[in-house]
């Protein structure tokens, strides 16, 4: 059939059109193919720079480094702020296609808390999508080896190395370096974006906080070649970061950790101070906390531990803590009644026990049964009579008394290089104005004159003022980083200069006051704390009353523990009064008696600090020094002397006047304790 | 009896000389696409010899079917034509019923052994069988004769169009078209068809799955959705255009080492070699496939009957589609439909069946009219 139809096509004409055909087809698919040539020439040649550029930012992303955090050093270049390397997971949002099920598979390769999920949660929040948030820090070695393993598993999900910060001394620094903690949402807010990119930490608390401008450096950049999945291919240029500079403290480990010691755990803080320029030698606050849990996220355990704790030991007490001073404002206010000349060294006022304001009613005690008699101005301060005191402040009136104390620090911050710094309180009729509607009563005025009351102090305060006057009057503003360092370089003082000029105008009027401080240790109510001592000290002590008393009765139990639970022990003092080099402020905030109980950590603290001058000090006149060698090591503390067989004073063996200088005043009218 | 081999060797070659049973042109120009194809896979796939081995493995495996196809006359393919189109289409049934879904279309059909996809044999199967309708009639073809090769095509077309396959169902319906297009229809009733298809495009959209209206709307507008349906497109038109004039050079274009070029071994390689080397490289590549489909129309010219010459020139001119539509999904001309750049994507069934059709335009050569 087919056979047959075929013989009567014309086969001929058939071919002649198929091969018009097959050319007119040709045609058109030369004219298509062409077309494809000039599309693909329109892309490469005419918008090829458009598409090379797109080619590169799709392949090349600028990467920064950020700069490895400076290190802190105590002043004999001891690390107590150091970078260890660690390893941390990250994850690049953009680049997540499910985040819930990510987190939930993730877990199975690296075990996160629930610390980690919210920290990362809320970082989430915060963060550029294409930007990394660090989902888990420190990584151990086992869960890097696993997740290498299970990487392909997670686009966006990566292990990154970091430094992250380590306190080798732990919490024997922590109120004085604090701690860096991850960055969060507050600090996004206030941190330059460009200089923190790729920083995960910043200084939270302490130096770490106050030098953090200094203590982080500039950050580099890197350009990476990164894949579709953000995965990093090579390097192809790099800045390098310039790291932060190095600190160094004035501060001595083996000193800081003497006067830490000498606390016992007992809560309280101590501060020393270089009168000659300001330089912290030591600054405790007991107790203390491991500032290694708060670099990488505390947990919440740990942290309901601390804030719970009864001792607060977060709190930096010689920073944030102010409580009355107690009788050891009394050689200051001395000075001002000389500067002011109402009082001349040699007049005398009688101690009868009780002072009486003239033409009034009220009265106020002297701590010792009967008084102490007819007192100078060194046996004043000797035997801390109240009396003295009480009329000294009375003819100063209130003004010139807060004016002067007001001059030497008290009622300020000291401006010292950490923040966060307490101002306390001086007594003022300006002060009480803006707490009460009731006018300045004379009766007030009377107890300032014993540092009770209104008073309220930083043991930073004290030590400053102490170290203030052992300068002979001229104010330095207390500093921690004694020198800094750029890397590979020589570390540079930081230079503090006096705040102003000397606030003593005579010298004569300076030795009256160090010489009643002398008597107080040689023969007043420190007399048991420093015996055998090798240099000349020159101290006060202080017994504030930590309850308001509601009898007018002598308080006759003598029971140690019992008056601990009342009172607060203050002690300052400096040492070698000829050419003083240390000044030491230390307060127990449970100590019965302010010289048996804060004298002795005054004590541990300046033979600390003798001991790291190789035993002897470079006094001018002081050359029998040698007694006291004391040869210690870094970070031990100096060797107990029998400091601790020193029998308790009791008032039998005691001077007249000790141990008794909590004052019997009772605050009149509204006057409680601010 | 080594003198015996030697006679025989001789013999062959001179035969092969003289009278080849395959064109050595056709060849040598598939040869070279070949080439050009591993080599630019072996960028393309980072140097994975896996996929090279496998890639080259299957080329040989469609040479040998090439070979073989060749060696069965004309005459022979045009009495199964009507088996194997109706077997295609009860298989295209059986897919539809009971087909392995991959990736959210019904396209492949497990033997237990291997899967394959019937709508890959169709490629062929659908030129012969409008060439076999069409070989004993007048041409050129009278309406009734368009009508019936029409439903012819929209059969098997419309059942791959609905596994959905846009891309093959294309390609098919195209090598109908060519050879009804090559058996001289007049211009006249082209140009009516065409205008009655044009108007019926508004009706075919309505029919589109959405992912296909998508993949249409995104070719008008990239940006609008630069991390979704956009991504393809944008990433692809980024390593053309990046490779400039000459190229990154082999082995250095970014996009696809990068893996910012999604499928850059598959739908996408033409992206790679573009990067790769350059518009010179591409308007190269494009004289090659102008090559092998003119040679392939000069083999149709040549054939001694009409279902030779129709089912010959709707091969040659079905690559073109291949070539056309590919190199434009690439350069964001044409949507994203998967029809892989011929003899260059990675891919098993498209490199067999693309080589088994050259098999067939061999056997139409190796019985060609005789100039006597």
């Amino acid at each position: 059939m087919s056979f047959h139809r075929r013989s009567i096509k014309d086969s001929r004409g058939e071919s002649t059109l198929f091969r018009m055909r097959a050319l007119v087809g040709f045609g058109l698919i030369l004219l298509g193919l062409s077309a494809l040539v000039v599309r693909y020439s329109y892309l490469q040649v005419q918008r090829h720079d458009e598409f090379a550029l797109r080619s590169e930012n799709n392949r090349v992303k600028p990467r920064a480094i950020p700069p490895a955090r400076g290190l802190i050093f105590d002043r004999n270049g001891v690390l107590l702020a150091d970078n260890v390397p660690a390893f941390r997971l990250e994850v690049v949002p953009e680049q997540v296609p499910d985040m819930p099920a990510l987190l939930a598979q993730i877990r199975d390769v690296v075990p996160l808390g629930d610390d980690d999920i919210d920290a990362f949660k809320k970082q989430l929040k915060q963060n550029r999508r294409f930007d990394s948030v660090p989902l888990k820090l420190r990584l151990t070695e086992d869960e890097i080896a696993r997740f290498a393993i299970n990487r392909w598993r997670f686009p966006g999900v990566d292990v990154v190395p970091y430094l992250t910060r380590r306190y080798p001394y732990g919490p024997l620094f922590a109120h004085v370096v604090g701690y860096v903690g991850r960055i969060d949402a507050d600090d996004l807010g206030r941190l330059d974006a460009d200089r923190y990119k790729g920083t995960s930490h910043v200084g939270r608390s302490g130096l770490e906080r106050s030098y953090e401008d200094m203590l982080h450096g500039e950050p580099g950049y890197e350009l990476v070649e990164v894949n579709a999945d953000g995965r990093t291919q090579r390097v192809l240029e790099t800045h390098a970061p310039t790291p932060g500079k190095n600190l160094y403290l004035s501060i001595d480990v083996r000193v800081q950790k003497a006067t830490t010691d000498a606390f016992q755990g007992r809560p309280g803080s101590a501060v020393a101070i270089d009168p000659r320029n300001g330089q912290v030698m030591a600054m405790v606050s007991v107790p203390s906390f491991d500032p290694n849990l708060f670099v990488n996220g505390i947990s919440k355990a740990d942290y309901t531990a601390y804030i719970t704790a009864e001792d607060k030991p977060l709190l930096n007490r010689a920073l944030k803590s102010a409580y009355q001073p107690g009788s050891t404002v009394k050689p200051f206010l001395a000075l001002g009644g000389l500067e002011y000349g109402i009082r001349r060294p040699e007049d005398t006022v009688l101690s009868t026990g009780e002072f009486c304001i003239p033409g009034q009613q009220r009265c106020y005690r002297d701590d010792e049964r009967g008084g102490n008699g007819v007192v100078n101005m060194v046996r004043a301060i000797q035997l801390s009579t109240n009396t003295y005191f009480y009329k000294l402040a009375l003819d100063m009136g209130i003004d010139r008394l807060s004016a002067w104390m007001g001059s030497l620090g008290f009622g300020r911050k000291t401006g010292i290089d950490l923040e966060g710094e307490a101002v306390g309180i001086l007594p003022s009729r300006e002060w009480k104005a803006t707490r009460s509607k009731f006018g300045w009563f004379p009766g007030e005025t009377v107890i300032a004159g014993i540092g009770q009351g209104y008073w309220n102090v930083t043991t930073l305060q004290l030590a400053h003022v102490t170290a203030t006057f052992a300068g002979h009057g001229t104010p330095y503003a207390p500093r921690l980083v004694m020198a800094t360092a750029a890397v590979k370089e020589k570390p540079v003082p930081l230079p503090n200069p006096a705040t102003g000029p000397s606030l003593i105008r005579k010298p004569s009027e300076w030795n009256v006051v160090n010489q009643g401080m002398e008597a107080v240790v040689t023969g007043g109510t420190a007399k048991a704390i420093f015996i055998g001592f090798p240099y000349r000290v020159a101290g006060k002590s202080g017994t504030a009353e930590r309850f308001s008393r509601r009898t007018n009765d002598y308080d006759t139990n003598r029971n140690t523990a019992y008056l601990a639970a009342r009172h607060r022990a203050w002690f300052i003092g400096y040492t070698p009064t000829e050419a003083p080099r240390i000044a030491v402020a230390a307060m127990l905030e449970a100590g019965a008696w302010g010289a048996a109980d804060a004298g002795p950590i005054v004590r541990k603290t300046m033979e600390a600090w003798i001991a790291t001058q190789g035993g002897a000090v470079p006094a001018p006149s002081e050359k029998d020094a040698g007694a006291a060698t004391l040869p210690v090591g870094p970070g031990v503390p100096a060797p107990a002397e029998d400091l601790e067989d020193v029998p308790v004073a009791t008032p039998a063996d005691m001077p007249a006047g000790v141990p008794s200088e909590s004052s019997s005043a009772a605050p009149p009218d509204d006057g409680g304790h601010p | 009896m080594i003198d015996a081999l030697q006679v025989r060797l001789q013999r062959f070659l001179r035969r092969v000389m003289t009278r080849p049973r395959i064109d050595l042109p056709l060849a040598f120009g598939l040869f070279l696409l070949v080439m050009v194809g591993l080599i630019t896979l072996y960028s393309a796939s980072g140097g994975n010899m896996v996929m090279i081995g496998g890639q080259a493995a299957r080329f040989v495996m469609g040479a040998v079917l090439m070979i073989a196809i060749s060696r069965i006359p004309p005459s022979v393919l045009r009495s199964w034509t009507p088996w194997l189109y109706a077997g295609c289409v009860l298989l295209l049934l059986v897919v539809a019923a009971m087909g392995e879904i991959r990736s959210g279309s019904k396209r492949w059909l497990n033997l237990g052994v291997m899967s394959f996809q019937p709508s890959e044999l169709l490629k062929l199967a659908m030129p012969m069988m409008v060439a076999w309708y069409l070989h004993p009639r007048q041409l050129p073809p009278s309406w009734k004769d368009i009508a019936v090769v029409g439903i012819l095509i929209a059969i098997p077309a419309g059942l791959i169009a609905e596994q959905p396959d846009l891309g093959t169902a294309l390609l098919v319906a195209a090598g109908g078209a060519f050879a009804l297009f090559l058996s001289g229809m007049r211009w006249w009733k082209i140009g009516s068809l065409l205008a009655v298809v044009g108007a019926m495009i508004p009706v075919a959209w309505h029919f589109l799955h959405d992912y296909q209206r998508n993949r249409v709307l995104t070719l008008l507008d990239p940006e609008s959705d630069p991390l979704g349906n956009g991504w393809h497109i944008i990433q692809s038109q980024i390593a053309v255009g990046s490779g400039g004039l000459f190229g990154k050079g082999w082995q250095h274009g970014t996009q696809s080492r990068l893996d910012f070029l999604p499928e850059h071994t598959t739908d996408f390689i033409f992206a790679v070699f573009s990067e790769e080397f350059g518009l010179v490289g591409v308007a190269g590549l494009m004289l090659l496939y102008a090559f092998i489909i003119g040679r392939c129309l000069w083999i149709a010219m040549e054939a001694r009957d009409t279902y030779s010459r129709l089912l010959a020139g709707a091969i040659g001119m079905s690559f073109f589609v291949y070539v056309f539509v590919n190199g434009g999904m690439v350069s964001g001309m044409l949507p994203v439909v998967g029809v892989p750049m011929p003899l260059v994507s990675y891919g098993g069934t498209s490199a067999v069946s693309l080589l088994t059709g050259f098999g067939v335009l061999m056997s139409i050569y190796a019985n060609r009219k005789t100039h006597d």
